[in-house]
């Protein structure tokens, strides 16, 4: 059986389900009347019973690839980021029942399709480990920390509809300013799988050679018009567009051309919504906000930090310095990564002690808890991506 | 200080908020409020009473939390500074000389990297004030706990079965009404409490269920636990403690190990293994196509010796110990120490060897190979023909103050002057021979002629000892079950009693999770009457319930 292609078709059918189940727990949002009127509606119902059927369907994607690669399916940004949606999916499923509040699964599903379009934009293909990988460590720390980031990432979820239920949209404010700025965030990285679509689907393709920040003659090949070029670039493709700009070496201009790419087309994107709608994406997601039970979110945030923090630093701290130990001879190095994994630890720390000595619930929680999964995310993409540390595999 | 004594008999230590034994609020702001803090219980702190001496402001300082965050903040926010460039100890110059630090990342930063290296960035996570932020948090985390479990430990253990109304009708769960038959409610609120598994004590017409009190010590655990850690890391500074060595060993090379005294490591043989397109295809084809070859292991098959007892340090006389293949995530360990597989360099060369050539008749006079490692200082080749190596530089890096110099001791660009004494020239001719090289002072009628050069593997292996390590996974085993037990643990009382006439009163806290004790109370209520209940906090409620209902 050719488990690599079934592992694809799964992924689908689960993307599928989640954008289908998104839509009934809109419905259901719309038709009850409050959060526990929820009960009766049928919207609901089946809206759970097809997010469970698109995680089943997912955690057939993950067994799958794993049986046809012969290790764990953690081991590269496509690979990591995939399975963080699918545990994402699976804490809510698990806060689902609960708290049975479906606006979190209206907030929580869209979220979790973002994120595996985004995955989908890194290469797919099945990588044999690097040695340093090769451990079992890498199933027990890379899955723990993936679940606890993932239960962390549902306060922000919760948070965010406590803010887009509470933040008086129609006066001008940092509050207003900041939710549009998290909406914003998000349609950049629709601009980002966009564009990445766009040209990949156009097999756009331009080769250079290029000086890198050791001196060394090395090559690379842009999947997007080039914007930027490399340091001391040399352009081996005729017939594509010259870069406007050369960097410096320490820049990774192919990084940067795709970034601006994005950042423009989510630009674009942006204006069109407004456009079309006339009103920022915030007051358009009030609406459905409206029907959450303020206490009951702020309750939801804080409890998935209870849950995701002691599963998080098992994980991503515990777990992360033993195999540090085993693989690299030290259990801590400062690399970009542990270190952020430490920061993202200390901020819920600081997150739990505001809440329980300085009494910052409602609002001020509902923020912290956004800006612990903004932490997250950084740590994710923006420290496999731009600094360079030992935990850059993808 | 005096002691306070309540209306109820009892007398509270100074500084107490609420009565330890009936819960009456004792402070002018507590009988004042709507809802009492019940985070401590209201017990006497510390921080909170005495704030004179010197010490008394050290210790509240330490013992605040709006301290401790930010002191959280300050190392969160410092370190993340330090990830902005590269650290010193990931940055490719070797040795200590500042110069050199500071030309990096001024070369490839410009003036922001030059600015990162002045103000200590690029070494922050050991600079004095790092190590001091990192020590505040600890001073931060003993205070503050000591501050708090002692009085908690006090008021939870004398708390009464009966409380105060006024206690009562300060707690955030509050209801009052009257009841048909108090009586028949106590007695089904008691057997239904006990059916959810709480503790459920009665006394003169009052109820206290309680539940999972221990997940209050869970933050104080978990404190202990980060203290162990913070302690197992302060030790590294005893020596003995903790070894961190590294050592360059090459095939066939038999090496004392670096930190480990009386301990030799041969290097038998080291391999690199790719993961070939053939067997691999299947599954990695695209990836390998895609990336090159990819390694899928590197190891150095090593046999360790101990210096038997009594031989003298450097002495032959050794005892072998055992043979292991050392792979990335598999060291090899002995007596408390631990040696990693980290890096390998291929190729490096091991001897060269050359052709003695009459430059005339083109015909070699005899061959030469030189051990890069222990060069000879004279080859001698018969006939009255020798070799003399003048000077030799293995990582030979130009001409610098008019010399040629070497960079490093291994050789990966040899260079040598070699003086050429043949019959005809019996002083010698000297000649400059490096790799695509050479050169003469004055034209000679011989020269040393690149024939071939042989190489081996180098491995790369670290040296660690760690004693602290068991202190570290015990500090990480009690943070962890601290803070599984505070936060998976929720401390939940409910206090049920009779109050005047037919009326009844209830009351219910929790330290989280809210909803669980709501709906705990409901279930209670499904059995017994009760007095309906308000959360004062959850303003939306009577909206959910109207208009829920009305669907």
């Amino acid at each position: 059986m050719d488990y690599a292609a079934l592992s694809a078709n799964l992924l689908l059918v689960s993307f599928i389900a989640y954008l289908v189940g998104t839509f009934f727990f809109g419905g259901a949002v719309k038709v009850s009347k409050t959060e526990k009127t929820y009960k009766d509606s049928m919207w609901g119902k089946i809206g759970i019973v097809v997010t469970i059927i698109g995680f089943v369907s997912q955690l057939g994607y993950f067994i799958t690839r794993w049986i046809a690669s012969g290790h764990a399916p953690v081991s590269n940004m496509f690979e990591f980021t995939t399975a963080f949606s699918m545990m994402l999916v699976g804490s809510f499923i698990l806060i689902f029942f609960i708290y049975k509040t479906p606006s979190l699964g209206l907030f929580a599903l869209p979220i979790a399709i973002v994120i595996i379009a985004y995955a989908s934009m890194f290469p797919r293909e099945i990588t044999p480990l690097i040695p340093a990988l090769k451990s079992y460590w890498l199933t027990v720390h890379v899955i723990t920390a993936a679940l606890g980031e993932s239960i962390l990432a549902i306060s922000a979820v919760a948070g965010l509809i406590y803010l887009a239920k509470n933040v008086d949209l129609t006066k001008k404010s940092k509050e207003r300013f900041w939710l549009e700025a998290v909406m914003f965030t998000v349609v950049l990285v629709l601009g980002f799988v966009v564009s990445s679509t766009a040209f990949s689907l156009s097999g756009y393709e331009a080769d250079f050679t290029y000086v890198d920040k050791n001196g060394k003659a090395s090559e690379m090949t842009y999947n997007m018009p080039p914007l930027f070029g490399m340091s001391e670039y040399e352009q081996l493709t005729t017939d594509t567009m010259k870069p406007w700009f050369e960097m410096p070496a320490i820049v990774n201009a192919k990084t940067l051309t795709t970034f601006v790419w994005s950042l423009f087309t989510g630009i674009i994107l942006y204006i069109l919504i407004r456009l079309i709608f006339r009103r920022p994406i915030a007051a358009l997601l009030q609406p459905f906000a409206k029907k959450a039970n303020s206490q009951l979110m702020d309750e939801i945030g804080y409890r998935s930090v209870l849950i995701g923090f002691p599963v998080f630093t098992l994980g991503a701290l515990i777990f992360a310095m033993i195999w540090a130990h085993e693989a690299w001879s030290r259990f801590w190095g400062w690399d970009p990564k542990e270190v952020w994994a430490l920061i993202t630890w200390l901020f819920y720390a600081a997150f739990l002690h505001l809440r329980l000595s300085q009494g910052w619930e409602g609002k001020k929680s509902a923020w912290l808890a956004v800006a612990g999964f903004v932490i997250i995310m950084f740590n994710l993409v923006a420290v496999n991506l731009i600094i360079a540390g030992l935990h850059s595999y993808a | 200080m005096s002691k306070i004594k309540c209306q109820c008999g009892h007398e509270n230590p100074f500084g107490t908020v609420l009565c330890e034994k009936c819960g009456r609020p004792l402070t002018d702001e507590a009988k004042k409020s709507e809802m009492v803090d019940m985070r401590y219980e209201g017990s006497a702190r510390r921080s909170q009473t005495y704030k004179k001496s010197v010490i008394d402001k050290i210790w509240n300082f330490f013992s605040s939390v709006k301290i401790g965050v930010s002191i959280i903040i300050a190392v969160l926010t410092t370190s993340a500074i330090g990830t902005i460039f590269p650290q010193k100890f990931y940055v490719p110059v070797s040795g200590n000389d500042p110069s050199e630090y500071l030309e990096y990342y001024e070369r490839l930063y410009g003036t922001v990297g030059k600015l990162y290296y002045q103000l200590g960035f690029y070494d922050m996570y050991n600079s004095w004030w790092f190590k001091i932020l990192i020590g505040m948090l600890g001073t931060s985390i003993i205070i503050a706990s000591l501050d708090r479990v002692i009085p908690l430990y006090k008021s939870l253990t004398k708390q009464r079965t009966k409380r105060h109304p006024s206690f009562m009708k300060r707690q955030r769960i509050y209801g009052e009404s009257d009841v048909s038959d108090s009586d028949e409610s106590l007695k089904n609120a008691e057997k239904a409490l006990k059916d959810l598994h709480y503790k459920v004590k009665v006394e003169d017409g009052a109820i206290l269920a309680e539940k999972n009190r221990f997940g209050r010590w869970g933050p104080y655990v978990n404190h202990t636990g980060l203290i162990i850690f913070l302690l197992g890391v302060l030790m590294r500074g005893i020596p003995g403690f903790y070894v961190d060595e590294t050592m360059w060993i090459r095939e066939g090379e038999t090496r004392e190990i670096p930190g480990a005294p009386g301990y030799l490591l041969e290097n038998v043989d080291f391999s690199v293994e790719t993961y070939s397109q053939g067997e691999a295809d299947e599954v990695f084809g695209e990836a390998l196509e895609k990336n090159g070859a990819i390694v899928s292991e590197f190891k150095s098959d090593v046999k360790l010796y101990k210096e038997k007892e009594g031989s003298l340090p450097g002495s032959s006389d050794v005892e072998f110990m055992k043979e292991y293949p050392i792979i990335v995530n598999k060291p090899l360990k002995f007596d408390g120490y631990s040696i990693f597989q980290m890096d390998y360099k291929t190729g490096e060369l091991k001897t060269m060897t050359f052709s003695l050539m009459n430059k005339k008749t083109e015909q070699s006079v005899g061959e030469f190979t030189v051990d890069l490692n222990e060069p000879a200082k004279e080859y001698d080749l018969g006939n009255g023909t020798s070799i003399e190596l003048m000077e030799y530089f293995a990582d030979y890096d130009g001409i610098v103050d008019g010399q040629p110099s070497s960079k490093s001791p291994i050789p990966n660009n040899p260079a040598f002057i070699f003086n050429m004494k043949t019959p005809e020239h019996p002083d010698g001719e000297k000649s400059f021979v490096a790799i695509r090289q050479t050169l003469e002072v004055e034209p000679n009628d011989y020269e040393a002629k690149f024939l071939s050069a042989e190489t081996r593997d180098a491995s790369g292996l670290t040296i660690r000892k760690d004693k602290t390590l068991y202190i570290l996974l015990l500090g990480g085993i009690v943070f962890m079950i601290g803070v599984i037990q505070g936060s998976y643990w929720q401390h939940r009382r409910i206090w049920i009693q009779k109050g005047s006439g037919s009326e009844m009163i209830i009351a219910g806290h929790t330290n989280k999770n809210w909803y669980t004790l709501k709906k705990d109370l409901d279930k209670v209520k499904e059995v017994a009457t009760l007095p309906a209940y308000t959360d004062k906090q959850d303003k939306e409620a009577v909206i959910d319930t109207t208009e829920g209902e009305t669907k």
